[in-house]
């Protein structure tokens, strides 16, 4: 990325690199947490003792941790990091603290295709998830070829647009659920609260493939969206290709929202509160912000979707509902004491 | 790694699954007319968890509660440590019934069905898991017998009352049992017709359809608690006020699993909503 970086006033990238090293220990530790308990009794430390002194592992804990925990884990930092790095993303792009994926389509996308699978399942072979992640993409690409003009891609409209795209996917969504028999219903009521449930190796194979690269490139978008919050003619003035960044922002957080809703369904909050507590804790440099969502947007995930196992095991809580818990208050803490510095 | 962690746990499949095939004492089961099956073969001592559909007999709410049959998790299942897991079709999500499969533990997968014939097949496959197929066989033999006689009864009815299956009301809003759904078999099995035609499943009824279908009768499931739909509630519905069944006061309500899951309990409900519509 060329151009001139900038320095801010009480410029705290100090503490946005000791953040970092926070957000990794606590990202070991919840993945810790997440790989020790469940419902199964699986004893982490006594398989580890096993391991090292060269016995055997009982198939039964090996099971529960290969094919069950560990797919699981790594699903769930894979989505988390997504969620958070998404957020980020948007929330640069539209220079707005309240912007989510969501306003490009993607929630609503990805909804439709989802319960087009879930619907006419029995009539079109196509998986959900496929059909999730065929939706979002659509959508983005839709919204993306609508807003640019000459070349020239225009923020504003992307965000009107994406507005009445979600209301005609709604509609859409909306025929499909009266076409819907009762389990297809249930069905797609747990969809949208989002799981980690189905988590397998394959689901994390081709979900990483879509979110690892945005894990990459994301924090070189962050010099540029750092010039952005400066207006974009400000932007190109300092020598950033706004046109590429912008491009580049939108085509990331389709493929990494995109992966993550298809493999888990919807899951709300964790790509607005991440952002926001990381601004408040190191500042808004994108450089620093953008990695370090990724590592809390995974480490929330984890310890959420941990609760989600736990609370009522054996069976399980839809994830969506416990970030929505967790999320929605902690949201309104920090628009709260935004508030009181303000005014 | 992946393939490393599945030829062992397929290597270890025989080992933990020999001694099973005999007679499974820690068995799982997944879905409501499966338990019922279960209990009705005398093997529900040895249940040790079930899904959240599982309720009949009420003995078996003391079980663990595995949650919904559709989502699923493959952990909890296994934290019961079952040696035998009984399925309905219907159980999900996709993934986790996987997982379960790859477990080296015998999966049974219990086919569904509304179609009386289904209710025999669904006790012989479940009687052949439990090693119990003596005991299925009378079962069935019993069930058919019954079915066979609910139908002999029905036939000769004539005229047949329309009867009007309501799932639930939504807003005043008749969300009713349509074609190829569970109600309309069990109303056909009693000798009744069903008054919803034109769509499949359930669905929302507008108000001018449900007064063009001028139900003799109308039948609900008995729920007790919030969410329940109440008679009078239904009686006092516009559309219905002026129907036969209203006027009549035939509003019958049975028991959702007894009446809808097609198992060992259903010549009895065909019996029940005879019985409620004809007199005896």
């Amino acid at each position: 990325m060329t151009g001139l970086s900038l320095t801010y006033p009480g410029d705290r990238s100090a503490r946005a690199v000791r953040l970092s090293w926070g957000l990794m220990a606590a990202l070991v530790g919840a993945s810790l947490l997440a790989l020790g308990l469940g419902a199964a009794s699986v004893s982490l430390p006594g398989v580890v003792g096993d391991l090292l002194a060269g016995r055997g592992v009982a198939p039964q804990d090996q099971l529960v941790l290969m094919q069950i925990r560990l797919p699981r884990l790594v699903l769930g930092l894979l989505i988390g990091a997504a969620l958070g790095v998404s957020g980020a993303l948007m929330q640069g792009l539209f220079r707005n603290p309240l912007a989510d994926p969501g306003l490009v389509g993607v929630g609503a996308g990805a909804g439709l295709g989802a319960v087009l699978a879930i619907v006419l399942g029995g009539a079109v072979a196509v998986s959900v998830p496929l059909a999730a992640f065929l939706g979002a993409w659509g959508a983005v690409v839709l919204l993306y070829r609508v807003a640019t003009r000459g070349g020239q891609t225009s923020v504003a409209v992307l965000l009107l647009a994406g507005i009445a795209l979600a209301a005609l996917a709604g509609a859409a969504t909306g025929v499909l659920v009266y076409l819907a028999d009762d389990r297809q219903l249930r069905d797609l009521t747990f969809w949208s609260m989002g799981s980690l449930g189905g988590a397998s190796w394959a689901k994390c194979l081709w979900a990483g493939a879509f979110i690892l690269p945005v894990l990459v490139l994301a924090p070189r978008l962050g010099a540029g969206l750092n010039a952005l919050a400066l207006g974009e003619a400000a932007a190109r003035q300092i020598g950033h290709p706004v046109e590429r960044i912008k491009t580049l922002t939108v085509l990331a957080v389709a493929a990494a929202t995109g992966a993550a809703t298809a493999a888990a369904g919807g899951i709300g909050f964790i790509g607005i509160v991440v952002p926001h507590l990381l601004r408040l804790a190191s500042g808004p440099d994108h450089r620093r912000l953008l990695p370090n969502a990724a590592l809390l947007g995974a480490a929330l995930l984890v310890l959420a979707d941990t609760g989600a196992r736990l609370i009522v095991a054996p069976a399980e809580l839809p994830i969506g509902i416990l970030t929505a818990l967790l999320g929605a208050p902690v949201f309104l803490w920090i628009l709260l004491r935004q508030a009181r510095w303000e005014g | 790694m992946i393939r490393l962690a599945l030829a062992v746990a397929l290597s270890v499949a025989p080992v933990i699954a020999a001694p099973a095939m005999a007679e499974p004492s820690r068995i799982v089961v997944l879905g409501g007319t499966a338990a019922e099956i279960v209990a009705a073969l005398g093997a529900q001592d040895r249940l040790v968890a079930r899904d959240s559909t599982s309720t009949f007999p009420e003995s078996l709410t003391a079980l663990p509660d595995l949650g919904y049959l559709r989502a699923l998790s493959p952990e909890g299942v296994l934290s019961a440590a079952p040696d035998l897991i009984l399925a309905e079709a219907g159980a999900g999500p996709a993934e986790a019934v996987e997982v379960l499969k790859a477990a080296g533990l015998p999966y049974v997968t219990v086919p569904e069905g509304y179609a009386p014939e289904a209710v025999a097949a669904k006790i012989s496959v479940i009687g052949a898991a439990l090693g119990a197929e003596t005991a299925a066989a009378a079962l069935a033999g019993q069930v058919e017998a019954g079915l066979a006689e609910a139908r002999a009864k029905a036939a000769p009815i004539s005229p047949k009352k329309r009867v009007l299956f309501i799932l639930s009301l939504q807003g005043g809003k008749v969300m009713a049992g349509g074609e190829g759904s569970a109600a309309e078999a069990i109303i056909a099995l009693a000798g009744g017709v069903n008054a919803a035609t034109g769509f499949q499943g359930y669905k929302p009824m507008t108000e001018e359809a449900v007064l063009a279908a001028a139900p003799d009768a109308i039948l609900m499931m008995d729920r007790s608690g919030r969410g329940a739909v109440i008679p009078e509630e239904v009686m006092a519905l516009p559309a219905l006020a002026a129907s036969p069944a209203v006027q009549s006061g035939a509003v019958i309500r049975m028991d959702g699993l007894k009446l809808l899951g097609f198992g060992p309990r259903t010549p009895e409900a065909a019996a029940e909503l005879r019985a409620a519509l004809y007199g005896a």
